[in-house]
């Protein structure tokens, strides 16, 4: 058997009195895309920042590469790609630069020049960094933690706060590095880049794991391929009707309704012909494929964004 | 050389500084602002005319132009009011009151007061008829070394050693950590005094322009010597900007905002602006307060600098205050490696 890329066995971290991280078990195989999906606060960065040695855990154990930090850190540094949410680099130095000074911490890596290529960054070699877009800025984190051609990619929220165009350019570099059969590790909350990037997800919640396996599998879990929503003028009764599985207000408000159902021309005439039954007035009515988005609802009952 | 991640940190270092237009300003043009302009208001122009003022009354007049004759002493006569308000002000130095005796009102404290008392007493007298006891002649010293000029650019490269270390370290580091720079830096197999020792060359690199810019023009405008030899100076030179590199990096060790290091930073070096001897001398201290003075790393930097500059002494006079900034330099460095947060 071949060692896990990532493994750690019942992780536990609190701040104070708040529990971050809360008995997390988790193995990561070698050359998987594996995503850890979840709301803001369910802990995902600390878990990453344990993985990538910065923060050390309470309780639990940790394996990165079949190695574990605090014995030959600078070794298994050597051989990751680490990709923060929050930082902000050198305004003042060049994008050349700044990619050679990563490069330079490590033993082994790419030329400097063919990292900025493989992020569309070649052009703005010379630019400093200030006068890059959002998204040219997280390319350029995204290739500091190239630089080492690392055999695991950490990225935290990689596409948080870009426009729908740089967030497909990102996804394009994980995907190619991805399809060199490497490593990566992410956190994200939204679930369409889980969907596209990630071969295995989490779905991460208070600190715990509550779901965990392909993208494809985990909608399959819901039962149903459609998910239907309803806002009526009171509460509906939808109870009984054939065809429709987990009927579960939205938001905690009885007159909207989130129902999921295997058969659209089977469900909505159910659903259309039960409020003129009972007089409820409807306000409207909506259909989607379901996402994963749908499967965090179905398991906590809220949204992974609050919006 | 390429891939040396202490190459590419101490580059990193010179470029950030070379790219803040600020800094450069701070580091090199204010310094010799700072030094022109107190060079000129403290310039050596022939003795004072001190202002002395004749209170009107009977007997004024003759008082009045006994002293109009000095032409050390600028005369005027005014009621007893705008004499009082002109004295109150500093508008003059004395006041003299005509009577049976002549009283003289002025503010003891001041020494230019106590001057042109003295001054208008001796007229005073001489032209009541007072002889000599003694007769007296003057010699003239004009060797360089003697004036405020030569005191001052000594303590003004001081000053800029301190602050120049202390703001290039401090600012950059909680910035870098602002920045969450640091957080992702730790986050490689960087080493981590690599980064520190990086922040040392770059302010290091700046150390030559800074020095001999300020040194130089003091020697080109003022005419500001330099005795000792210059291999001591920038011994000197170097060994202080380590000691204020160390002290920026201490006060930079712990701080997550701009805000909090630069309130640090003043705390830090405020007393030293005060006392330790940049603008005047530390002997006007009391004797009371000279051990702390005397052991500000500041004060023994430009003792150091003024005995190497102006007094022309060598290493032997000087490697005890090379030993107090020196001290102060390590003790803070490895303080500063205990605190520091790299997150």
């Amino acid at each position: 058997m071949t060692t896990p890329a990532i493994r750690c066995k019942d992780l536990v971290k609190h701040y104070g009195d708040v529990v971050a991280v809360d008995g997390l078990d988790l193995e990561v195989r070698p050359g998987e895309c594996f995503g850890l999906l979840g709301p803001n606060g369910a802990g995902k960065t600390t878990t990453v920042e344990i993985f990538e040695g910065l923060l050390r855990p309470d309780r639990g154990e940790v394996e990165i590469l079949g190695q574990r930090w605090e014995r030959d850190d600078r070794a298994l540094r050597d051989r990751l790609g680490v990709q923060l949410q929050e930082t902000r680099l050198e305004e003042k130095l060049s994008v050349l630069e700044t990619i050679t000074l990563f490069r330079s911490f490590y033993s082994s890596g790419s030329e400097p020049t063919e990292v900025l290529r493989s992020v569309g960054l070649e052009e703005k070699r010379n630019a400093w960094v200030r006068t890059l877009s959002g998204g040219q800025q997280q390319r350029l984190s995204l290739a500091c933690a190239l630089a080492c051609d690392p055999e695991i990619l950490f990225l935290d929220e990689p596409t948080t706060g870009l426009d729908p165009q740089s967030r497909r350019q990102v996804w394009d570099i994980v995907l190619a590095f991805r399809a060199r059969k490497r490593t990566v590790l992410l956190t994200t909350h939204y679930m369409e880049e889980a969907q596209r990037l990630c071969d295995r997800v989490a779905i991460v919640d208070r600190g715990k794991i509550i779901a965990l396996g392909s993208p494809a599998e985990l909608i399959e879990g819901l039962g149903a391929d459609n998910v239907v929503e309803v806002t009526c003028d009171r509460a509906p009764n939808l109870e009984g009707l054939t065809g429709l599985q987990d009927i579960q207000p939205v938001d905690g408000d009885a007159a909207r309704l989130r129902v999921t159902a295997g058969h659209l021309h089977r469900a909505v005439p159910e659903i259309l012909a039960a409020l003129r039954s009972q007089d409820v007035e409807l306000r409207n009515l909506a259909t989607h494929q379901a996402t994963l988005e749908d499967v965090f609802v179905a398991l906590t009952g809220r949204h992974l964004r609050d919006e | 050389m390429r891939y040396s991640p202490l190459v590419q940190l101490s580059l990193g270092k010179v470029r950030g500084i070379l790219r803040e237009p600020e800094a450069i300003f701070w580091v090199v043009v204010f310094p010799v602002l700072l030094s022109v302009a107190l060079g000129i208001a403290f310039r050596a122009s022939g003795p004072a005319v001190l202002p002395v003022a004749v209170q009107d009354g009977p007997g004024a007049a003759e008082l009045f132009s006994a002293l109009e004759g000095d032409e050390q002493l600028d005369v005027a006569l005014l009621d007893d009011a705008a004499a009082h308000d002109a004295l109150r002000t500093g508008r003059v130095a004395v006041v003299v009151v005509p009577g049976e005796s002549w009283t003289f009102w002025y503010d003891p404290t001041r020494p230019e007061s106590r001057e042109a008392r003295l001054l208008a007493d001796n007229r005073l007298q001489g032209a009541a008829g007072r002889v000599d006891a003694h007769a007296t002649g003057v010699r003239e010293m004009t060797e360089k070394g003697s004036r405020y000029i030569d005191f001052l650019i000594p303590g003004l490269l001081g000053m800029n050693l301190m602050g120049t270390g202390m703001w290039s370290i401090g600012f950059s580091i909680v910035n870098s950590r602002q920045r969450r720079i640091l957080k992702r830096l730790v986050a490689t197999p960087m080493r981590r005094w690599q980064y520190l020792l990086s922040q040392f060359i770059g302010r290091l690199a700046f150390l030559v322009i800074e020095v001999g810019v300020l040194v130089g023009v003091a020697r080109l405008l003022f005419d500001v010597p330099l005795r000792g030899s210059i291999v001591l100076l920038c011994g000197v030179c170097t060994l202080g900007a380590f000691a204020f590199a160390s002290t920026g990096l201490l006060v930079a060790a712990r701080p997550r905002t701009i805000e909090g290091v630069s309130g640090l930073m003043n705390l830090v070096m405020m007393p030293m602006w005060i006392l330790s001897g940049t603008f005047f001398s530390t002997e006007r201290f009391p004797e009371i307060m000279q051990p702390f003075v005397q052991a500000l790393p500041l004060t023994a930097l430009n003792d150091a600098l003024r005995q190497v500059m102006i007094e022309g002494a060598g290493v032997g006079q000087v490697v005890g205050e090379m030993a107090i900034f020196g001290g102060w330099g390590v003790a803070a460095f490895f303080a500063a490696l205990a605190l520091f947060r790299w997150r």
